[in-house]
């Protein structure tokens, strides 16, 4: 085995162990997941306590429009009294009591809800959405409109957007989800670029302050040692990214088919289904708008996903993370080599972050013209290049900027690597020192 | 026949030079002394034997040959200031530096169950690095530094933080490596323990070599011709019948028994002092006097800051 691939090996193996990964990479997963399933499994939460509310209507008429459900039922009181039936509400078993005043019309808010306890929301809400379409078409009614027109007036403008290919053939897409993919994509290469480099950086200092450093550069090469870490930092990073993945996508699967019952073979049937149903009559779509709208939606995001190339993005992902964290990490591993402990680094720091942070920050105007020459610019610069190009290229980027772009990451990571190696090799020996910027520049023209 | 050599190397950092040319010859199967004050170039010269940094010009040759990058396996280097990765596992580290040694897995396997059975340290295998004292970390890196057999050794201050039994069985060990046929460099500033191992040394002084040769030699060299006589018998009688020719350096008288310290002034045979001191009482024990390393350091580096500080007042 070759020194290098033992030292990556090392590298690798000592932080895959560790039990800040393990935590790091069975939390990240849970917490994402988390995030998607926990609004689902919210809003699926339904109260299933059979409840009863006694309704004292002064209307009358009002109350007729609150239609039972399957958990609650309501009771027009027509005789009582609001006092009586708070005088009896402990033995009655009325879950709440609801209270119309007779001049709703002109004062809705004086509806009220008794209850023992806070009656919850889903409750309330079906009370006042019942209540105020029986209004709403009530005033309609009085000032002489009729409910159908309003009905056919009621629009709604849903903007399908298409992408020309190069061959002239239109790809649906989704700005939303175009936009949604590419920031997640270069806010992944940022966040990856200082986790792991700052790992490189540690793990420099960490061989300086322990004086390991010298018995092994007596036996390979101080750049053998700098590339053998970052290579290795930049594997754990990789199968750190590879394992989320893997789990968030398996935890997501097994709460869904466990608690939802939803099989992803069914969401895709359904979705076929009306795929099928919308294409073919084009009539039925008009009478039903508010499902062909939904259905549209899905369709667009869907087809958007198609269109992305993700064996396109994830080569990119891959490239533009490799190189913006090789161009970076180089540089993390001289100044964990010029200083002497960690507290040492902060002035190194913030000409290495500032690039970085920058590029984040234009990141997020990107989003919104992601052919701008703002846009263009820091994509090429290969210092922000990796977290903006990388938003940019689920909006399609012309093959030449791209290839730029590449290049020049390409050999400014080599250089920064070169320098970095000079500054690496001489600053591991150097103990107790005041590092300044003059001295670096004087590292870097020491020969060997 | 020479297992290492330098010639002319000169090392040059920004503000200042680290060595002067220096050159030194390391014959095979020798214990070599690199002695000097802090700061005089010595750990730059270690550096360079391990290709940690390259010399401005000079030429290095390792068994012959031009020093290369693959001689580093045939070298061991323990470091003055002494380290190891803290949260790994004794064994998997020894394993590891064993590896970029050159060793495969198997033999360094094999080797380093050899030496941890002979340092009865088996139970520390799976132990983390900062569980152990500063004194069996040393051991373990003794061991990491000679588990590949290296053809050459270099020890730099190896006693630092051992206890004298510990020392002790250091010496032996390094005396046995030179049995098996290694070739050592020994940095040290215990002069002590270079008069007891080591056959061959150079001294070096603000980056320049002063003195070298072997020990022997060397103190011989030094000896100020000064002989030390003990006898039954009282001194004054002595002092007043010595001729000119000799100076007496030093003289206590206790328990009956005079210990004098004797200067020869010019080329006298020692017969001739015995005669002297025959007639005042009985001699117990006569020897010459070879200056200790220690001395020899000191009037060495003292002697060349001198000339230094002369020259930098003309």
């Amino acid at each position: 085995m070759s020194k290098i691939t033992l030292i990556i090996k090392r590298e690798y193996l000592t932080r895959v162990k560790k039990k800040s990964f393990i935590i790091m990479t069975i939390i990240g997963p849970i917490l994402m997941a988390a995030l998607m399933i926990v609004p689902a499994w919210v809003s699926q939460l339904e109260d299933q306590d059979n409840k009863t509310i006694a309704i004292i209507d002064q209307t009358k008429a009002v109350s007729l429009a609150i239609e039972n459900t399957q958990y609650l039922k309501f009771e027009r009181l027509e005789n009582k009294s609001l006092d009586d039936v708070k005088k009896d509400f402990k033995t009655s078993g009325y879950y709440a009591v609801l209270f119309i005043p007779e001049n709703i019309t002109s004062a809705p808010s004086g509806v009220q809800l008794f209850s023992n306890k806070q009656p919850n929301l889903g409750v309330k809400m079906h009370i006042s959405n019942a209540l105020e379409k029986e209004l709403e078409s009530e005033k309609l009614k009085a000032s002489g409109i009729d409910e159908n027109i309003l009905k056919a007036v009621k629009t709604n403008v849903n903007i399908s957007t298409f992408k020309w290919t190069d061959e002239g053939v239109e790809e649906e897409s989704s700005t939303e989800l175009t936009m949604a993919v590419g920031f997640i994509a270069g806010f992944m290469i940022y966040l990856f670029i200082f986790l792991y480099g700052a790992q490189v950086m540690r793990g420099v200092i960490e061989e300086k302050t322990s004086r390991i450093v010298e018995v092994i550069i007596s036996s390979v090469r101080p750049f053998q040692l700098m590339m053998g870490k970052i290579v290795g930092v930049a594997m754990v990073g990789l199968t750190q990214f590879l394992l989320w993945i893997i789990l968030t996508f398996v935890i997501v699967t097994v709460v869904q088919t466990v608690f939802f019952d939803i099989n992803p073979a069914n969401i895709q049937q359904e979705v076929v289904a009306q795929d099928l149903f919308t294409g073919s009559s084009s009539q039925l779509s008009e009478i039903q708008p508010v499902m062909d709208e939904n259905a549209s939606e899905i369709q667009g995001m869907l087809s958007t996903l198609k269109n992305i190339d993700f064996a396109v993005m994830i080569g990119m992902f891959l490239f533009y993370f490799l190189g913006g964290y090789l161009l970076y990490s180089s540089l993390f591993a001289a100044i964990g080599g010029a200083v002497d402990n960690e507290a040492d680094t902060q002035q190194f720091m913030l000409p290495i972050s500032a690039p970085l942070i920058v590029a984040f920050i234009v990141g997020q105007n990107v989003v919104n013209n992601p052919d701008g020459a703002v846009s263009f610019w820091f994509s090429i610069i290969p210092f922000t290049s990796p977290v903006v190009m990388m938003i940019r290229i689920p909006f399609g980027v012309p093959f030449w900027e791209i290839a730029l772009s590449a290049v020049l990451l390409v050999l400014t990571f080599i250089g920064t690597t070169w320098l970095a190696g000079k500054i690496y090799r001489t600053g591991i020996l150097m103990y107790g020192k005041k590092i300044t910027y003059k001295e670096l520049w004087k590292w870097l023209r020491y020969s060997s | 026949m020479n297992l290492f050599e330098a010639h002319n190397v000169v090392k040059k950092y920004a503000n200042h030079l680290a060595l002067d040319n220096v050159s030194i010859n390391v014959p095979k199967g020798s214990i070599f002394g690199l002695l000097g004050p802090n700061g005089a170039g010595k750990t730059t010269l270690i550096r360079i034997i391990n290709q940690i940094t390259a010399p401005d010009s000079g030429d290095i040759f390792f068994n012959g040959e031009k020093l290369k990058s693959h001689h580093v396996e045939q070298i061991g280097y323990l470091p003055e200031e002494r380290g190891l990765y803290k949260k790994m596992k004794v064994g998997e580290q020894a394993l590891y530096l064993a590896q970029l040694k050159g060793l495969s897995k198997k033999d360094a396997l094999k080797k380093l169950k050899y030496w941890f059975e002979k340092f009865e340290i088996q139970a520390w295998w799976d132990k983390k690095v900062e569980e152990l004292s500063k004194g069996m970390q040393q051991k373990v890196q003794f061991i990491v530094t000679i588990l590949h057999e290296p053809k050459l050794l270099i020890f730099d201050e190896p006693f630092s933080g051992f206890d004298p039994i510990n020392t002790n069985l250091l010496k032996q060990e390094i005396l046995y490596l030179r049995e098996q046929g290694a070739t050592i460099i020994f940095s040290t500033h215990n002069m002590s323990s270079v008069e007891e191992v080591c056959d061959n040394i150079a001294l070096i002084n603000k980056s320049k070599k002063i003195l070298d040769g072997s020990v022997h030699d060397i103190r011989n060299q030094f000896k100020g011709n000064t002989l030390e006589i003990q006898f039954k018998g009282k001194p004054n009688l002595l002092e007043a019948t010595l001729t000119p020719d000799y100076e007496i350096v030093e003289n206590n008288f206790a328990n009956d028994i005079t210990n004098i310290k004797i200067k020869l002034l010019r080329e006298i045979k020692t017969n001739n002092l015995i005669s002297h001191v025959l007639p005042f009482g009985e001699i117990i024990s006569f020897r010459e006097m070879l200056p200790s390393m220690n001395d020899i350091f000191i009037r060495a580096v003292e002697e060349t800051n001198e000339i230094d500080n002369k020259k930098q007042i003309l």
